[in-house]
């Protein structure tokens, strides 16, 4: 079980941009925690602070007890990191990457080249093993990336965005790792794909702006909604007709399909209406992406909702 | 797990010169290239009269590029391949690492000094004073160049930036000042300017001991003076003040 508690945490850059303000956060937790937020949202930068790599402007942070400035020494014996848009050497061999990583933590040279070896089999890139990283497609480095800090074995590993620029099929395969790798290791990662953090989290924060929206298990966060279901309309005016007793806020997509997050009682009487009148829609229950637009008021990514009213 | 630092020191060592080396052998003939071509244009210019001052010269410029090539090297690990993140959140302590890196451009230098050891031997008449006092001006003047890379390296925020500023100060400090030629070669007005580099006294001192000019006693004191409070300045600046993490 591990324990990171921020008080008050801020972080604002050149006095002017506020990358984190006042967040208040508990997380005691095994497995995975994934952070989601859009980009700008404050993930890096308070993964930077727990990290021991970046000081907060103001408040406290601690990990496992350890207060991560005045005892940064101690707890980065527990951690180990992989920041957004680490790349692995292009001069050295993946192998050579890991291994050289090892050394850093303290493995002798025999052990740190047998450790990796062994982590390149576990991510299924050992005959890649030899070549040159800069010989490597974008997905394999990416993997690299992931391995070099899996191999450490450290307690707790944060990985900052580790699934980016990788195919859905890379991206499943480090899932299946990292859902592996948890069952002995604490994992926070930050991601904005919000089927990944659906797929692997334990428990999942909502950052936006520097603030903590929600945090919990995705049942939990689905309950504190009190919205169960989401119902999307293809038909923006048959929808309207169909549904505007219910007076609930109806968001539209760019797409033209209307979306409603209802509770399971409201759900299944729009469906019989909805059905009855041939009104083609779909029912599902709701997702993450639903949970964080309707606290952000705002998709994870782009602009994809125009317009959002009340009738 | 338990610190190992000679561990830590070969992981620095590895990744930014023995991988770098064996999978690019051509980063070594540019090493080699830069001073060598100075001494020999130098050595054919003054119909050999300034070969033994070249050489010396060479030395010195070898260990300035290398130290301060330093910046550029830690500046690419830092911003482009972000490797520097993570050896911040491991134990490897900002010392070790600096350690490593300091370790890892000597071995850029090695072919580069074989090469100038062989022509000194070839070239100057040395006793091993002379020897001694060589060897201690080029320690002193690397770690000059060493701390100055290390401490660039935390501000720079891109390793563009980082290889024009390494050209520019090994220009400044290895080429322009009277490294490869004596100073009374450049005129009065302007030699004072020359004071400015710590590479003048370095010269100065190695070229006073294998006889090329001849100071007086207390011009040897001061130019010994200058480069040890050179070098403790920049090193005590580059372990206190450079921003290893921004904690």
């Amino acid at each position: 079980m591990v324990e990171i508690i921020c008080k008050n945490l801020s972080k604002t850059y050149n006095n002017k941009h506020s990358a984190l303000s006042n967040l208040n956060v508990s997380i005691n937790s095994n497995g995975i925690f994934a952070l989601i937020g859009r980009n700008g949202a404050g993930k890096t930068t308070l993964i930077r602070i727990l990290s021991t790599e970046l000081m907060p402007t103001k408040g406290t942070a601690k990990i496992d007890d350890l207060d991560v400035i005045k005892q940064a020494r101690q707890v980065r014996e527990l951690i180990a990191v992989t920041p957004q848009e680490a790349r692995p050497v292009p001069w050295m061999t993946p192998k050579q990457s890991i291994m050289t990583y090892l050394l850093w933590r303290g493995f002798g040279y025999s052990e740190a080249k047998k450790k990796a070896m062994e982590t390149l089999k576990l991510f299924g890139i050992e005959k890649e093993a030899d070549r040159l990283n800069m010989k490597l497609s974008g997905g394999l480095r990416r993997k690299v990336a992931v391995a070099t800090i899996v191999a450490s074995d450290a307690k707790i590993l944060f990985l900052d965005e580790p699934t980016t620029g990788l195919d859905p099929i890379s991206r499943r395969d480090v899932w299946k790792i990292l859902s592996e790798f948890k069952k002995d290791h604490f994992i926070f990662l930050t991601t904005h794909y919000l089927e990944e953090a659906e797929a692997l989290a334990d428990n999942i924060g909502l950052l936006d702006g520097g603030k903590l929206l929600a945090l919990g298990t995705l049942a939990k966060l689905r309950r504190s909604m009190g919205k169960s279901y989401s119902i999307t309309v293809f038909d923006k005016e048959a929808a309207y007709m169909q549904l505007k007793y219910l007076g609930n806020k109806i968001t539209v997509g760019k797409d033209g399909n209307v979306q409603l997050l209802v509770s399971e009682k409201v759900a299944s009487k729009a469906a019989i209406k909805l059905v009855r009148a041939g009104v083609k829609f779909s029912i599902n229950p709701v997702s993450l992406d639903d949970i964080f637009y309707y606290l952000v008021k705002k998709p994870i990514t782009g602009e994809g909702y125009e317009e959002e009213y009340t009738k | 797990m338990k610190r190992n630092i000679l561990s830590e020191v070969l992981a620095s060592v590895l990744v930014n010169a023995v991988y770098a080396m064996r999978n690019f052998p051509v980063v070594l003939i540019n090493l080699l290239l830069t001073p060598l071509s100075f001494l020999i244009v130098i050595s054919f210019v003054s119909h050999g009269a300034l070969i033994g001052v070249a050489i010396e010269g060479a030395f010195i410029m070898t260990m300035v590029s290398n130290g301060i090539g330093l910046q550029g090297d830690l500046s690419h690990l830092k911003n482009d391949l972000k490797l520097q993140d993570m050896v911040v959140s491991s134990p490897t302590s900002a010392f070790t690492y600096m350690i490593g890196m300091a370790l890892s451009e000597i071995m850029y230098a090695l072919p580069s000094l074989i090469i100038l050891s062989v022509l000194a031997v070839l070239f100057l008449n040395l006793g091993i004073l002379a020897a001694l006092v060589i060897t201690a001006v080029l320690i002193m003047i690397f770690v000059v160049s060493l701390s100055l890379g290390f401490f660039l390296s935390t501000f720079t925020s891109d390793v563009i930036q980082s290889w024009a500023f390494s050209g520019m100060l090994s220009l400044l400090l290895s080429t322009l000042p009277p490294v490869y030629y004596p100073l009374t070669y450049i005129p009065l007005p302007y030699r004072y300017i020359a004071f400015i580099s710590p590479t003048t006294y370095a010269a100065e001192i190695i070229q006073n001991i294998t006889g090329f000019v001849s100071l007086s006693y207390s011009s040897v004191i001061i130019a010994w003076a200058v480069l040890l409070a050179f070098t403790i300045v920049l090193l005590f600046a580059a372990i206190k003040r450079s921003r290893w993490t921004d904690i």
